[in-house]
């Protein structure tokens, strides 16, 4: 299920800002762990972010995403108390989706 | 380690990936019901090479973006785990950015799909193994467009 999603969703003049910080380990696979063995990779593949049902933003990422990935983007419309929703997969297949309420 | 075990490691490798690539598989179909979502692109994110990593992304020959995409990094990272990247651009229609960090193991870092509506930039925060060049590639109106700048990483992030 992954850990919960932080989501800020502002609205001003016409424009809602999203930021978004996941909490995911980001490894990537080429890193060694305490025993020297290598830790396997265990990444974020793919985010979407809708408004309204509507698709925002897409993001495909690779294993050179920081820890605990951020996100900012912007887009035209949204008005207070709309909601954004954020859902993200991993390489494992695990997957996460948390929504939030714009504010104006 | 023999040569025996070497090959069942391998062999093991082998039916790990695969089995990591049906889970990724299974879950993006789950996450599909909406709207159609860009595929995850295997060969551009397993690229060892700026060169092999925009050809897998159809983006052989960017124009020079210099101008047109406004790249910004911090000149020195102390932390090569969180350097923040944000690219934006000025062009009409934005489609597309991408980001690279070309001397990682993996060239190609994320890959942003805009549809319109959704403003011309995006702010996240990469890795980076050691002093590299951050490349930003950006798609407005079909064509690509290609900047870069160097980014001075004091302690790496990717040690063990």
């Amino acid at each position: 299920m992954g850990n919960p999603m932080k989501i800020r969703a502002a609205v001003k003049e016409g424009v809602t800002e999203v930021k978004v910080l996941m909490q995911h380990n980001m490894e990537t696979g080429l890193r060694k762990g305490a025993d020297g063995n290598l830790i396997p990779a265990w990444f974020i593949t793919e985010v979407k972010a809708q408004y309204q049902g509507r698709t925002v933003l897409e993001a495909q990422f690779g294993q050179s995403v920081s820890k605990n990935p951020y996100l900012l983007f912007r887009f035209k419309g949204g008005a207070a108390g709309e909601k954004v929703s954020i859902s993200w997969v991993d390489n494992t297949g695990d997957s996460r989706t948390d929504e939030v309420a714009i504010t104006a | 380690m023999n040569m025996e075990t070497n090959l069942e490691r391998r062999k093991a490798l082998k039916t790990g990936a695969s089995f990591g690539l049906l889970a990724v598989l299974g879950a993006f179909g789950l996450l599909k019901s909406g709207a159609a979502m860009a595929e995850w692109n295997k060969a551009a994110f397993s690229s060892k090479t700026m060169e092999d990593a925009l050809s897998a992304m159809g983006m052989s020959s960017p124009e020079d973006g210099a101008a047109s995409i406004q790249l910004t990094v911090p000149e020195i990272a102390e932390n090569g785990a969180v350097v923040p990247v944000t690219v934006a651009s000025t062009l009409p229609n934005v489609e597309q950015i991408s980001i690279f960090v070309d001397k990682n193991p993996n060239v190609m870092a994320a890959n942003f799909v805009l549809p319109a509506g959704t403003e011309g930039m995006v702010t996240t925060r990469v890795k980076m193994g050691k002093t590299a060049n951050i490349v930003a590639v950006v798609k407005a109106d079909g064509k690509y467009y290609r900047t870069a700048k160097e980014v001075k990483v004091t302690a790496g992030g990717c040690g063990g």
